[in-house]
C-alpha cells in the first residue's frame, strides 16, 4: 500500500471569536494512520476535530481531506451534545448512521434492519433496542453511539474522548472496535487523556497545546520533556491579544 | 337517550358537523407539530408566534372585511416574519430567541388588538382573540383541511432530520446540511396550523390545541410516534367533547374545547402511566433485576 494524505492541514489556525484554539499546525494523516490526539484540557482537540469534520471554519489556513466529503467523515462528538430525555429508541438512534447511505427520503428494509441489528450486536447491546436512550448508563450510551459509527462505515472517523467516564471493560471493548477499523485500514484519530492507553494501542500522536508541540511516533512524541511542555504552553484566553504577527507577514 | 347526548348535535345541526370536521382537522395537523414543540422546549414560543399572527390577520380584515383567505394571508405573513425575524435577532445578538419572542409577542398583541378595534366593533374582536368554531364556512373549513394535509406531508418530508436535530444537533450537523432548512420549515408548519386553527379558535386559544394535547401524551407514551398518535386522538377527543359540552351547557365553543382538553391533561398528570403522580406515588414493590 503506498502512503498517501487522507488529511493536510496547512497552517491551520481555528477558533472562535478571532481566538485561536488550534494555532498555526501543519503536518498530514496519512490514510489507514491511527492517531491519538493528546493535550491538556483546552488543548484545541475538540476544536481540531469541529474542523476536521467542517462543523468550525478556518480562521486562516486550511484542511484537506483528500477527496473526503466532510460530511462523509464519522464524528463521536462529546456525549454532552444529546438530549437524553428526547423519546427515541436505541435502535432508531443507532440506524441514524445509515444516513449517507437513505438520506432525507431512503427506505430502510430489511437488508438494513438486519445491519443495524448486526451493529448492535458488535457493541453487546442486544436486547436494548427497544429501550429508550434516557434509560442508559453512560457506558451503555456510548457502546450505542459506536454502533451508529459502525453503520456509518467512513473511510475518516474521528472520536472526541470516547473513552471518559467508561468502565475498564467497556473501554477495552470500544477499543477492540477502534483496532478493527484501523485493520481495515480506516484512517482514526481519537482524542485521549489515558497516555498509557495511547502507548498500548495509537502507533501515532499528536500532542497539541493550541500550537503543536510534536507529532509522530508515539514513543517519540509522548516523552516526559514533551509532555511537560504541553502543559506549560496551554497559556490562556487573552482578551486584549494582538492581531497574530505570523498572520501579517 | 345516548343518541341526544352524543350524537343528536351533530346530526340535527350542519354547524355543529362543520364545527367537528373542523376541530377533528385542526387536531390531525396541529397535534404532531406540537409535540415537536414541546420536545424542542418551544412550547411558549408556540404562544408567542400565535399572537404573533393577530396584527397580520387584523390587517387583512381591515383590507378586505372577514374574508377567509385576506386574514389567512396577513397572519401567515405576519407570523412568518417574526418567526424568522426573532430566530434572526436570537442568532445575531445576546437576546435568546424565546426573550426576543416574548417581546415580539407582546407588541403584536397590542398591534392586533388595537388594527382590530379600530376597524370594527367588539364582537369582531372577541371573533379575533377566541375564534368561532360554530361558524365555519365552505372556505375555512377548506383552508383548514388543506392546512392540515399540506402540514401532515411536510411533517413527512423533514422528519428525520428534524428528530435528529432535537435528538443529535450536533450528528446532524456533521452528516448533513438539511438541519437549518428543516428548522425553518418546521417553523412555517407552526405558523400554517396557528393560521388554520385561528379561525376556528382563535389568536389567544389556537396554540391551546396544539400545546396541551402534546404535553397530556407525554404521560401516555415513551416513543415519539406513540406520542404523536395520542396527542392527536387526545386533540380529537378534546375538539369533539367540547363541541358537546358547548352545546348542552351553552358555553363558548373554543374555550369549551380547550377546556376538555386541560381536563385530559390534569387526568393525565395524574394517572398516565409515563411519570404520572399516582405511579410515583404508589411505585409498587422494586423487581428483581
Amino acid at each position: 500500500m503506498t502512503m498517501r494524505a487522507q488529511l493536510q492541514f496547512r497552517d491551520l489556525t481555528l477558533g472562535y471569536d478571532r481566538h485561536p484554539a488550534v494555532h498555526h499546525l501543519s503536518g498530514s494523516v496519512e490514510s489507514g494512520a491511527l492517531v491519538a490526539v493528546v493535550g491538556p484540557n483546552g488543548a484545541g482537540k475538540s476544536t481540531l476535530f469541529k474542523g476536521i469534520v467542517g462543523v468550525l471554519k478556518p480562521l486562516a489556513g486550511r484542511i484537506e481531506r483528500g477527496g473526503v466529503d466532510p460530511h462523509d467523515i464519522a464524528y463521536l462528538p462529546q456525549v454532552a451534545e444529546i438530549d437524553r430525555t428526547f423519546p427515541i429508541s436505541v435502535y432508531d438512534m443507532v440506524s441514524m448512521g445509515l444516513w449517507h447511505r437513505k438520506g432525507l427520503f431512503g427506505r430502510v428494509g430489511r437488508a438494513d434492519r438486519d445491519t443495524v441489528e448486526a451493529a448492535i450486536a458488535t457493541v453487546g447491546l442486544t436486547g436494548f433496542e427497544e429501550r429508550t436512550i434516557g434509560t442508559l448508563s453512560g457506558g451503555q450510551m456510548q457502546r450505542m453511539l459506536f454502533a451508529r459509527l459502525l453503520l456509518q462505515d467512513a473511510r475518516v472517523i474521528v472520536l472526541d474522548e470516547p473513552f471518559n467516564a467508561i468502565d475498564a471493560k467497556t473501554c477495552a471493548d470500544l477499543l477492540e472496535l477502534v483496532r478493527h477499523w484501523h485493520r481495515e485500514q480506516r484512517t482514526v484519530l481519537a482524542a485521549l487523556h489515558d497516555i498509557e492507553l495511547v502507548r498500548a494501542n495509537f502507533p501515532d500522536s499528536l500532542l497539541l497545546a493550541r500550537a503543536p508541540v510534536a507529532w509522530g511516533r508515539t514513543p517519540e512524541v509522548l516523552t516526559a520533556e514533551n509532555l511537560t511542555k504541553a502543559r506549560h504552553m496551554c497559556e490562556a484566553f487573552d482578551e486584549h491579544a494582538e492581531a497574530c504577527a505570523a498572520e501579517a507577514a | 337517550m345516548i343518541y341526544d347526548t352524543f350524537i343528536a348535535p351533530f346530526a340535527e345541526f350542519e354547524f355543529m358537523r362543520r364545527a367537528l370536521v373542523g376541530t377533528f382537522a385542526i387536531a390531525f395537523g396541529a397535534a404532531p407539530v406540537g409535540i415537536f414543540l414541546m420536545l424542542r422546549r418551544m412550547s411558549l414560543i408556540g404562544d408567542a408566534m400565535a399572537h404573533a399572527i393577530l396584527p397580520g390577520a387584523a390587517i387583512g380584515y381591515l383590507l378586505s372585511g372577514l374574508s377567509v383567505f385576506a386574514m389567512a394571508g396577513g397572519g401567515l405573513i405576519a407570523g412568518l416574519v417574526i418567526a424568522i425575524g426573532a430566530a434572526l435577532i436570537a442568532r445575531h445578538t445576546e437576546v435568546k430567541e424565546d426573550a426576543s419572542l416574548a417581546g415580539f409577542l407582546l407588541i403584536s398583541l397590542a398591534i392586533g388588538v388595537t388594527i382590530v378595534s379600530l376597524g370594527g366593533n367588539n364582537v369582531d374582536l372577541l371573533r379575533f382573540l377566541f375564534g368561532s368554531v360554530l361558524a365555519l364556512d365552505d372556505q375555512t373549513l377548506l383552508l383548514i383541511v388543506s392546512i392540515t394535509t399540506v402540514s401532515l406531508l411536510a411533517l413527512a418530508l423533514i422528519w428525520r432530520p428534524l428528530v435528529l436535530e432535537c435528538v443529535d444537533p450536533g450528528f446532524l450537523r456533521s452528516v448533513s446540511r438539511a438541519g437549518g432548512p428543516a428548522h425553518i420549515a418546521f417553523l412555517a408548519l407552526v405558523v400554517m396550523n396557528l393560521v388554520g386553527g385561528f379561525h376556528a379558535l382563535g389568536t389567544l386559544l389556537a396554540v391551546g390545541i396544539m400545546i396541551v394535547p402534546a404535553v397530556t401524551a407525554r404521560f401516555w407514551a415513551r416513543d415519539i410516534t406513540m406520542m404523536i398518535a395520542v396527542a392527536v386522538g387526545t386533540a380529537a377527543v378534546a375538539g369533539y367533547a367540547g363541541l358537546l359540552l358547548s352545546y348542552h351547557a351553552g358555553l363558548p365553543s373554543g374555550p369549551a374545547v380547550i377546556l376538555v382538553a386541560g381536563v385530559l391533561y390534569a387526568v393525565s398528570v395524574l394517572v398516565g402511566p409515563v411519570g404520572g403522580l399516582l405511579w410515583q406515588a404508589f411505585p409498587g414493590r422494586h423487581l428483581e433485576a
